[in-house]
């Protein structure tokens, strides 16, 4: 228990500040942490600056922070994911860098520790996890035929804390340090008594707010896609996608439970001097162990089934053929969500339990690849005979297909608990889920992101640039994590800054070049960007269907206007709108236009996430009287927003006449493109019908 | 008219109309189920880690020391004429009775869930007096991770009644208000499950084995 009087800064004075260490001990390692801080100080005020400059922070007001529309809360999530992607990649880099000049490596342990915690939490937390919500949040309402998930302003506080949540994270570079004790921060050692400071503070709090907006993310897409799909949505016609988003909203309603309770009790071990966790007075650390990885093995399929269903998309489309064996799809994603539950045990082969437990909990977790050898077979028959596009999507998606099987392969052989015993805790371990991480989960939500980002924005990717980028990711991939299964087998241990024998150097020094070739693929998604951007009104595709798609969702205008469909679709088959085009009422007028009600904008996200991020960073600092304003503004702002009874606003059906008539003139005044030209300007996404 | 059909058909008037319902009453309901599946794993971990440490004293005072049986019994039935109240209260708005009634029961619900509360405090402070606090023992520390856990979420309760009451008297009962109502009894009904697990493995559980 922390009980030193502190003034009403709490914990929080000068040489709490990043720089104050670097002044005291310039040293190398003090150099990268200060530079670091430095970075989110500048890039702050640089983003500030920028944004004052160009005059965006009504439009940024209106129609961004206070939206309640679920297709901007999509794009915002995605923002945030890439923000925090490149920090947990520079991270890796650093780390990499680190290893490879070994035993003369210019970190110290602290700092080394503090960066693969908050590379790890920031990348489960911070990027996947974002990304896939994001993707989900644009995508599936659409594809479902809806006009909004269930509950726009709890998808907008969900969003809130995510985001303040990840600033918290942010704001541990500069003032204060991280947690050293992993991503998974086992006590005791991220208890009082081995971590005094503020670092696991960081982390629980960070942990708690982000993880309570992951399930109500959770509950608010199940519900969606149980309840407002559109007339004869049958749930075997819903689009694969929606499928894996189901499955993976209910692991967050499932799965995150354990993870809070987890992060809430070691936070009472620590602020309060609870015995849950503690070594002395009846405390237990295998509770934390099993409570953790009760949520920590859900959670990787929870990461990687909405990246099945991207590739599903994907596959089905630039082979331009139905998806094969959809009903096994569907089937193994759901045997996966429940068998995920049935494993979590083999987290902790060796930390003392019968044989018979690890038999079990090993047998189990090899069955896991059954379902997934189902899907990896359903995705090769959907190729075979297509007419396959290499767009970029398709390339990180083949590049997927190989890569997975080989970390799926490791992961059997992990599963053994035998060959457990040798490996734990080296860097196969390691390798073995960055090779199932990126490929599985990365991959697809990059394929997703130049797979929709049309329909998005209106305009295509860069497709050179894409493919570009997803061959350097493969290749910058393999460079990096195939030799850690070499060391890792030689017995090197995981998250060491720094070891004597020499045998490992060449496998770091390798892995360090994959770094910067993984680094040069991160550049590349910036330059497609920004390249794109420029050249946009070359690669418009108002229509919608720019790749001759086959669900709901491209068969309205890109950008897809804010209610979504002028009237509501009705769907008679899977693959709706292949089925729409085939038939030949696709893009046809509606029968009568109604008026549309939308939620309004509404103030609270925006302010739950200032308050929210407050509270956390008072509650790190022990500043207990700012904890408190914050709390009750926070109770204030959910119980005055209760009372706004005006919370819809009105779309007229005259103004839904005006814009469908428009976007059917356009359609009427485009030229069908062939698929062999959709990375053309003549691609205005309306694509030829073919067979 | 019956509250159920007034809530089963939404206005469709798109005007200002206080509390018009903008949203298929079925699908905030069942939200709403979805959500209570979610705490209810959230107090089954809870759960699980207190009947792991049930042995885990360390020397320190445990369940036959601490509990006050009559104060229990008393807390319990307390709680569980508060789930009778909010049924008659929900009974009463689906048959239209005067606004003065429900409001009636929701007030004796509201203070039979606060003196639920004040029992529950002192309890507590009754345990703290015989050294039972948080800090001496794992059991301890998963004693009071359980048993206010359930207590905060009564608090909760308590306070949307308040947040309620408030709105009523603002608006009246319109549809929005009898489905958040509807919400807040299913909320209440939970806590009240909740308390019967503690109620078995916590006190009934610490009397046969403690």
């Amino acid at each position: 228990m922390n009980s030193v009087d502190h003034g009403w800064l709490g914990k929080l004075n000068w040489d709490s500040i990043v720089f104050s260490s670097f002044l005291h001990n310039p040293s190398v390692s003090e150099a990268v942490a200060s530079a670091a801080g430095s970075i989110v100080i500048f890039a702050t005020l640089a983003t500030l600056g920028l944004m004052t400059w160009y005059r965006v922070w009504g439009t940024l007001w209106s129609e961004w922070l206070t939206s309640t529309d679920h297709k901007k809360i999509g794009i915002m999530y995605i923002v945030f994911a890439l923000v925090m992607l490149a920090r947990g990649l520079l991270e890796g880099m650093v780390m990499r860098a680190q290893q490879a000049a070994a035993p003369d490596g210019f970190l110290y342990a602290d700092h080394f520790a503090q960066l693969f915690s908050t590379h790890g939490t920031i990348m489960v937390f911070f990027v996947a996890v974002p990304f896939l919500v994001g993707i989900i949040n644009y995508v599936m309402p659409l594809q479902i035929g809806a006009r909004d998930v269930a509950f726009p302003v709890l998808n907008q506080l969900s969003l809130a804390v995510t985001v303040s949540s990840g600033l918290l994270m942010m704001v541990s570079l500069v003032v204060g340090e991280f947690s050293t004790g992993g991503w998974s921060a086992y006590p005791p050692y991220t208890g009082a008594d081995f971590s005094p400071g503020v670092g696991p503070d960081y982390w629980i709090w960070a942990i708690v707010f982000s993880g309570a907006g992951t399930t109500l993310t959770g509950i608010n897409f199940t519900v969606t896609i149980l309840k407002c799909r559109c007339p004869g949505m049958r749930p075997f016609r819903m689009p694969m996608f929606c499928w894996t988003a189901l499955c993976s909203s209910i692991l967050m309603i499932f799965a995150l439970p354990p993870l809070s309770v987890a992060a809430l009790m070691l936070g009472l071990d620590r602020y309060l001097d609870f015995h849950f966790f503690t070594n002395d007075l009846g405390g237990n650390m295998m509770n934390y162990a099993n409570l953790f990885w009760l949520f920590g093995h859900p959670e990787v399929y929870l990461l990687v089934l909405p990246a099945y269903g991207v590739f599903s998309e994907v596959f089905s489309t630039f082979s331009a053929k139905r998806l094969y064996g959809y009903k096994s799809l569907v089937f193994a994603t759901a045997s996966i969500a429940v068998l995920s539950f049935t494993v979590w045990l083999h987290h902790f082969f060796t930390m003392g339990q019968s044989p018979t437990i690890n038999i079990v909990f090993g047998i189990a977790t090899m069955l896991i690849a059954v379902p997934t050898g189902v899907k990896v077979y359903d995705w090769m028959a959907t190729m075979y005979r297509g007419r396959i596009r290499f767009t970029a999507p398709m390339i990180y998606a083949i590049g997927f297909l190989i890569l997975f099987v080989i970390g799926g392969l490791t992961g059997v052989i992990l599963a053994n608990p035998t060959v457990d015993f040798q490996v734990h805790n080296t860097l196969f371990l390691v390798a073995h889920f960055h090779n199932v991480l990126i490929p599985g989960v990365l991959f697809g939500l990059l394929a997703g992101y130049n797979y929709w980002f049309p329909k998005a924005f209106g305009f295509r990717l860069n497709d050179k640039l894409g493919r570009l980028s997803a061959f350097l990711w493969i290749a910058g991939f393999m460079m990096t994590f195939f030799p850690l299964y070499g060391a890792g087998l030689l017995g090197m241990p995981r998250r060491s800054f720094s070891y004597m024998d020499l045998t490992f150097k060449p496998f770091m020094v390798v892995a360090f070049i994959g770094a910067m070739v993984i680094l040069a693929a991160l550049i590349t998604i910036v330059v497609q960007l920004i390249v794109s951007v420029r050249n946009r009104n070359q690669n418009r595709v108002p229509v919608g269907d720019p790749w001759d798609g086959r669900s709901l969702e491209w068969s309205i205008p890109a950008p897809a206007p804010s209610y979504n469909f002028a009237q509501l679709p009705r769907v008679t088959e899977r693959d709706a709108f292949t089925e729409a085009k085939e038939q030949g009422y696709a893009y046809q007028p509606p029968k009568v236009y109604r008026d549309i009600e939308l939620p309004k904008n509404n103030p609270l996200g925006f302010i739950l996430c200032v308050a929210s991020g407050v509270l956390m960073f008072a509650l790190v600092w022990y500043i207990w009287w700012l904890a408190l304003v914050s709390a009750l503004v926070i109770l204030s702002a959910v119980i005055a927003s209760s009372f706004r009874w005006e919370s819809e606003r009105v779309i007229l059906a005259s103004e839904l006449q005006s814009d469908t008539e428009r976007w059917l003139g356009l359609v009427k005044r485009s030229q069908a493109v062939d698929r062999d030209l959709e990375n053309t300007p003549q691609n205005t996404g309306y694509a030829k019908l073919e067979h | 008219m019956e509250v159920t059909t007034a809530v089963n058909s939404p206005s469709t008037n798109p005007g200002d109309t206080p509390g018009a319902l903008h949203k298929d009453p079925d699908v905030v309901i069942f939200g709403f189920w979805v959500f209570m599946m979610s705490d209810l794993i959230f107090f089954g971990v809870v759960f699980a880690i207190y009947i792991t440490m049930i042995g885990a004293t360390a020397g320190g005072p445990g369940p036959k020391e601490l509990f006050d049986f009559g104060s229990l019994f008393a807390q319990t039935m307390l709680l569980l004429t508060s789930s009778l109240t909010v049924g008659i209260a929900t009974v009463t708005m689906k048959h239209q009775r005067s606004q003065t009634s429900f409001l009636f029961w929701v007030v004796v619900t509201l203070v039979l869930g606060l003196g639920f509360l004040a029992l529950e405090l002192y309890d507590f402070s009754g345990m703290a007096a015989k050294g039972g606090v948080p800090q001496r023992s794992g059991y301890l520390s998963a004693f009071f991770g359980l048993v206010p856990l359930h207590g905060l979420h009564v608090t909760f309760g308590c306070l949307w009644m308040l947040v309620l009451i408030a709105q009523i008297w603002r608006v009246g009962m319109v549809d929005i208000i009898k489905l958040r109502f509807l919400r807040l009894a299913l909320f209440w009904h939970f806590l009240d499950l909740i308390w019967i697990g503690i109620f078995s493995v916590v006190y009934f559980g610490g009397w046969v084995y403690g």
